[in-house]
């Protein structure tokens, strides 16, 4: 122990003891309690193993809470959150599978979602991987096209002239509106999807991008110009760079946009795919797997927008005051 | 003519719609290499449009410049600017700012390992090598000037030119950059061409003072030569009578024969 002490100076700013993480752990024991022995009206698969994770959260949060210097202060930043998903978590098996209190097929208990995780993983990671590769495939397309004709109307007039009221009339038009002609135009769904996708990606991208580059301030192209820049090099080093930081938000709208047609497609068309997945749940009366896809989908979702969040701030680490995803 | 760079009967008018002003009326100038030139006037007197056509940024309407007795009429490498902020690209560290003058200007005729000694030299004479690492965002006023006569002095320009390089600096900042211009130039003898409203700075700095006189068509009112000997040093000029009369034939200039146009009316 006492090498332990020696081996960390900056304990003193930690307490021994982690109040929070024991306020933690003993909420979660409860929770673990209740779900083990309160008797329930019915006999719900995966009670037991429920209680055991939640008995094991319980003793990892006791651990932490009484080795304070264990925690650090990231944990010690969610030991409120700890505490709440506890509550969070007793009281929703408590009005689910032990009291009743709400009807019963459309609120399923903790230990349905932790079924259908353990027994339905495949299919549910099978249309996971396809709404992804659905996705990643439109998205790329739909940002890149996006892109360049947002450089090229912003750098062209010529460009502007034809593209630019084709964009006004079209642009804000939503994708899905396009998606019964896709649906026969295209030879599969998959690839009307993917149209789709790009489409409603395209957009904010094209107009991002463009107004990214209008904004671009003069004086950088003087800069270039007194280096003896040709025009490649001012789209290339000064107009693009310089639009970067519009040009992430078009992504980032277009992201948003790309997640609602995906799952519509999915769901009309398509016949893989977490939308398809939630689809098929409802005509099962399976709720606790639409819970578990939408969980899986909101990770997905969320996970994606961090991911270009992350690629944001390395690319544009010179501009200040960007929000912290 | 044996002029480095001539400024040849420039008129410079813009049109905007059908009102059109007259911002230079017949503005010559012949400058001798090495030669450190200042142009100073009241706001608005065009000294920044007359830059700018040296430059090449602008083309003149009449008239035009001369750099070794071949015309010049767009930008490039043997001129190289010094804006007044602005400067820099913002997504550029300090290094690669002065790297993507140097790649431009030299690509040819040296390797890449020439290419990166060229650019930490620049940036030792100025001064900024500890920073090479640092976005402009980073850094203070005064070290991105530094890096913008760095950037200009590595494409090794036939002229420099300055476009108030000095005016947004606080006065300490600017004494100090102003003395490591001033001994740039006396290493190097670069050609300059410095606009500046700071009638010490002008008179501390060159060889020879232009006035301009207020716009609308604004010319060349009267050239100062300033027979100081080289190198100055700013503390000795406080009392040295060269340099007091010099002073005071600009304030003369600027404050009783040619009034600022706000201030006269």
């Amino acid at each position: 122990m006492t090498t332990l002490d020696l081996t960390i100076p900056a304990a003193p700013r930690h307490a021994a003891i982690w109040p929070a993480g024991l306020a933690g752990a003993v909420f979660w024991a409860a929770a673990a309690a209740i779900t083990w022995v309160w008797p329930a009206p019915d006999d719900w698969p995966y009670t037991v193993e429920l209680a055991i994770v939640m008995a094991l959260l319980a003793v990892a949060l006791g651990v932490a809470g009484l080795g304070g210097r264990l925690a650090g202060p990231r944990l010690r930043r969610l030991g409120p959150w700890a505490i709440a998903l506890a509550l969070i978590f007793g009281s929703w098996e408590l009005v689910t599978a032990k009291l009743g209190l709400l009807p019963r097929p459309f609120f399923a208990p903790p230990q349905a979602l932790l079924e259908v995780y353990l027994d339905d993983w495949r299919r549910l990671g099978e249309s996971a991987l396809h709404s992804l590769a659905l996705l990643g495939s439109g998205y790329l397309i739909g940002s890149a096209l996006g892109f360049a004709t947002g450089v090229a109307i912003g750098w062209s007039q010529a460009i502007g002239y034809w593209v630019h009221p084709v964009l006004r009339l079209i642009g804000p038009l939503p994708a899905t509106a396009w998606l019964p002609i896709a649906f026969f135009a295209f030879p599969t769904s998959g690839s009307a999807s993917v149209f789709l996708i790009a489409l409603a990606t395209g957009f904010p991208a094209t107009i991002l991008t463009w107004s990214g580059i209008a904004s671009v301030n003069r004086a950088y192209y003087d800069i270039a110009r007194t280096l003896g820049a040709s025009p490649s090099f001012l789209v290339f080093k000064v107009a693009i760079p310089g639009a970067m930081p519009h040009v992430f938000v078009g992504l980032f709208m277009g992201l948003g946009a790309s997640f609602s047609v995906l799952i519509i497609a999915e769901m009309l068309g398509v016949k893989a795919g977490l939308g398809w997945y939630l689809t098929w749940a409802q005509g099962w009366a399976a709720y606790a797997n639409m819970y578990g896809a939408l969980l899986v989908m909101a990770a997905i979702c969320s996970g994606l927008i961090t991911l270009l969040f992350r690629v944001r701030d390395h690319l544009l680490a010179w501009q200040k005051g960007l929000v912290k995803w | 003519m044996s002029d480095y760079l001539a400024i040849d009967h420039i008129d410079q008018v813009f049109q905007r719609g059908a009102a059109t002003s007259e911002v230079l009326r017949d503005v010559s100038l012949r400058i001798a290499k090495g030669e450190y030139i200042s142009i100073i006037g009241h706001s608005g007197c065009g000294k920044s449009t007359l830059l700018n056509i040296v430059a090449g940024l602008l083309r003149a309407t009449r008239g035009g410049v001369l750099l070794e007795g071949r015309e010049v009429n767009e930008p490039g490498p043997d001129r190289a600017v010094v804006f007044q902020n602005h400067s820099l690209l913002p997504w550029l560290t300090v290094y690669d700012n002065v790297k993507l003058a140097v790649d431009k200007v030299f690509r040819a005729t040296r390797s890449k390992s020439e290419r990166h000694d060229w650019v930490m030299h620049n940036l030792d004479l100025v001064q900024m090598a500890h920073a090479r690492d640092k976005r402009p965002g980073e850094i203070s006023g005064g070290m991105k000037q530094r890096v913008g006569i760095a950037r200009a002095l590595a494409m090794e320009p036939k002229v420099l030119l300055l476009d108030e390089p000095f005016g947004a600096l606080d006065a300490l900042t600017r004494a100090h950059l102003q003395d490591s211009v001033m001994e740039i130039h006396q290493k190097l003898g670069n050609t300059v061409l410095m606009i500046t409203h700071d009638v010490d700075e002008a008179v501390l700095l060159s060889d020879r003072i232009v006035m301009m006189t207020n716009g609308p068509a604004a010319t060349i009112g009267e050239i100062l030569e300033v027979p100081l000997d080289r190198p100055r040093r700013r503390l000795d000029l406080a009392a040295d009578p060269v340099y007091i009369r010099c002073r005071s034939a600009v304030l003369e200039f600027l404050y009783a024969r040619h009034r600022a146009p706000t201030l006269a009316a």
